[in-house]
């Protein structure tokens, strides 16, 4: 795919479709709105937007808790979602799995996970069923830096690796799992290092840049299907909020980091304002236009907050739903 | 015409293979069950007839194989995995209590994930503490997931067939020490379907519902007691999850007394909630309290004599059944 104007402003779009989603729900929950708890990826939208920009249609995506994002940039409908992580009869389960469970089959978004590291091995599953069919896809896998400290991290990745599945791991290393800097918890920060363990190519991206990540996601999914093999991309970016909603809403919620760290990577490490430069400086975007988009995706988001906060609340039946397929031998 | 004796060992190769056949999509995974055949010889000869595409042989790495069979399973294939003991299923625990037991109610009601999860169960044969435990009600706990654990070589072979093609995850539970008992198995294709308990011996005075290797010991016992003139009915329930309650009730409305026999640590195992369902169904109709036979909360140790020891033997049950007849 070239990097046309009209392919450079649509991932631009969609950049910013996530950030005022995720400063729309951040509000929304604010007011208690939300059930439990949602985990914000602003800081971030780069790498769902160039990871997600390298897949085709038929392609698969397993994420994460922290999912939003990825969701959107792989064109979820924005309502159901929403929906979904107000818990209302409309969200993609109905309001049963929440922020942390979203998924569209329709679009082969085969869901997130609450659970840090376990869709590593769901993903490399998936290209196993891929390899097996010859179908020619690829399988995207979603996952952050604090995940790669789980066994499961290890497992899946050498195992994708003896058996060469089409399934790219893509690690957002925000650097932070919850309050732990990744400094502290891995013994080498080079995450993409690890890729050599597993025979397989390991690239390490800005990922405040969307294009870079864009290029190193191809590559793995060229390769991948091809039919060479896994890839892991650690696109390192900076994780803006706190961990959760909830948890920056507590007092002292987000005082583990240090003073001014936040401020400075927003200052100088913004994706979506980097990205907007970049657009500017090539001649595709004016300011004029950059608050017409700005305002078009706000729009989307108040849609869908119309559409979320005016849908039905489960009827209670319902939570006894989908526990078991139907009966029966097939 | 005699019917043919097959082992349980065999009852359980002939099914994957024939499962394999039957459906493409069906596939075996795990430690050794290629080449060798199984750790416990349950998959020989699968590899030879359907070759490596089909028959994968794993690292030991057991997140992944039931992470990469659950990946699998939700784009639309049906993975046979061998985890090659129910104890290390502890592994894996969130892959399959987490992961597995809740991906289609947590994904909107639309993957079907049919996952077979085999394991060799129970003790006996001096494996030790991490080697001879049976967990079937970790698993029974657990909604999204069913729970089988079959007795015999013919009920092994028809419930791991409808296993494979149920389209939900399916714990499937094969003590160790049965592998090497043959029994009648014919050659025409059937099934079992899953949670239907089965009574292998009618009888008046007492139900003992009983599973794995303790259901030959409760036979045998039920032999030795009929020999003094007590009769009585043994049931096995098959499926732990969804658990056939209704022909367990229907027994104990006959017999008035009820003993659960498993080999599973009595503290809160299957027997308790057998025991709590019945008296909650047939108060009225019991004339004893509830018995359970089980092994007592320990470690399953090595040594021939303390294993024996520990474990409920046929003279556990014979001596219950006489305490509350």
């Amino acid at each position: 795919m070239p990097l046309t104007k009209e392919v450079l402003l649509d991932m631009y779009r969609r950049m910013l479709t996530i950030r005022h989603f995720e400063e729309g729900i951040t509000e929304l929950s604010k007011q208690g709105l939300i059930p439990g708890t949602g985990h914000v990826s602003i800081g971030e939208e780069a790498v769902a937007v160039g990871s997600c920009s390298a897949l085709e249609e038929k392609d698969y995506l397993i994420s994460t808790h922290r999912a939003h994002g990825h969701l959107l940039a792989r064109g979820a409908d924005i309502k159901v979602i929403l929906a979904e992580v107000l818990g209302k009869a409309t969200g993609c389960t109905g309001g049963k799995g929440g922020s942390m469970h979203l998924s569209d089959f329709s679009q082969h978004i085969l869901g997130t996970n609450g659970i840090v590291g376990a869709g590593i091995n769901i993903a490399g599953g998936v290209g196993l069923a891929i390899k097996m069919r010859q179908t020619g896809q690829v399988c995207l896998g979603f996952f952050g830096d604090g995940a790669t400290n789980r066994g499961t991290f290890h497992e899946g990745l050498n195992l994708a690796g003896v058996w060469k599945v089409p399934t790219v791991f893509v690690c957002t290393n925000n650097q932070y799992g919850l309050s732990m800097p990744q400094c502290k918890a891995c013994a080498n920060i080079d995450i993409s290092a690890r890729a050599s363990a597993y025979n397989m190519p390991g690239y390490r991206v800005d990922g405040t840049d969307v294009i870079a990540v864009y290029e190193a996601v191809k590559s793995a999914v060229t390769r991948a299907r091809r039919g060479d093999g896994p890839s892991l991309v650690e696109a390192v970016c900076y994780r803006l909020r706190g961990h959760s909603m909830r948890m920056d809403q507590m007092p002292g919620g987000s005082d583990y980091r240090p003073k001014g760290e936040v401020e400075d990577w927003a200052a100088k490490k913004d994706p979506l304002k980097i990205f907007r430069q970049k657009l500017k400086e090539l001649g595709y975007l004016t300011d004029k236009a950059a608050e017409q988009i700005d305002a078009e995706c706000q729009k989307l988001f108040d849609d869908a907050a119309d559409f979320a906060l005016n849908s039905p609340e489960p009827k209670p039946e319902s939570a006894f739903q989908w526990i078991y397929a139907q009966e029966g031998v097939k | 015409m005699p019917q043919r004796q097959v082992s349980y060992r065999e009852a359980i190769s002939e099914a994957i293979k024939e499962e394999m056949a039957r459906d493409d999509r069906v596939f075996l995974m795990g430690e050794d069950v290629g080449i060798l055949g199984g750790a416990f010889g349950g998959t020989r000869g699968i590899y030879a007839m359907f070759g490596g595409e089909r028959v994968l042989d794993t690292p030991i790495s057991e997140t992944a194989i039931v992470g990469f069979a659950l990946g699998a399973a939700m784009a639309g294939m049906r993975p046979i995995v061998e985890i090659m003991r129910v104890d290390w299923m502890t592994i894996c625990m969130d892959e399959i209590v987490n992961q597995t037991a809740k991906m289609r109610y947590l994904s909107g009601g639309h993957p079907e994930v049919s996952l077979v999860i085999r394991a060799a169960a129970e003790g006996g044969i001096g494996l030790g503490g991490q080697h001879s435990q049976s967990f079937e009600a970790w698993f029974a706990h657990v909604p999204g997931l069913k729970v089988v654990m079959p007795s015999t070589p013919y009920d092994a072979k028809g419930l791991l067939k409808s296993a494979v093609r149920d389209p939900n995850p399916v714990i499937f539970l094969e003590p160790g020490v049965l592998y090497g008992v043959s029994g009648p198995v014919p050659e025409e294709e059937y099934v079992i379907p899953l949670g239907e308990a089965e009574v292998k011996r009618e009888g008046k005075d007492v139900t003992i519902v009983a599973w794995g290797t303790l259901l030959p010991k409760t036979m045998n016992a039920a032999q030795t007691l009929a020999e003094e003139g007590i009769d009585v009915e043994v049931i096995d329930p098959r499926t732990l999850r969804p658990l056939d309650i209704d022909t367990i009730v229907d027994s104990v409305k006959k017999t008035g007394k009820l003993i659960v026999a498993h080999e599973a640590m009595k503290t809160c195992g299957v027997g308790a909630e057998i025991a709590a369902l019945v008296q909650e169904r047939a108060f009225d109709h019991l004339d004893a309290p509830i018995q359970r036979v089980a092994t007592p909360d320990i470690i399953i140790p090595v040594n021939r004599s303390l294993e024996r020891f520990v474990l409920p033997q046929e003279t556990t049950i014979v001596e219950t059944v006489k305490s509350i007849v």
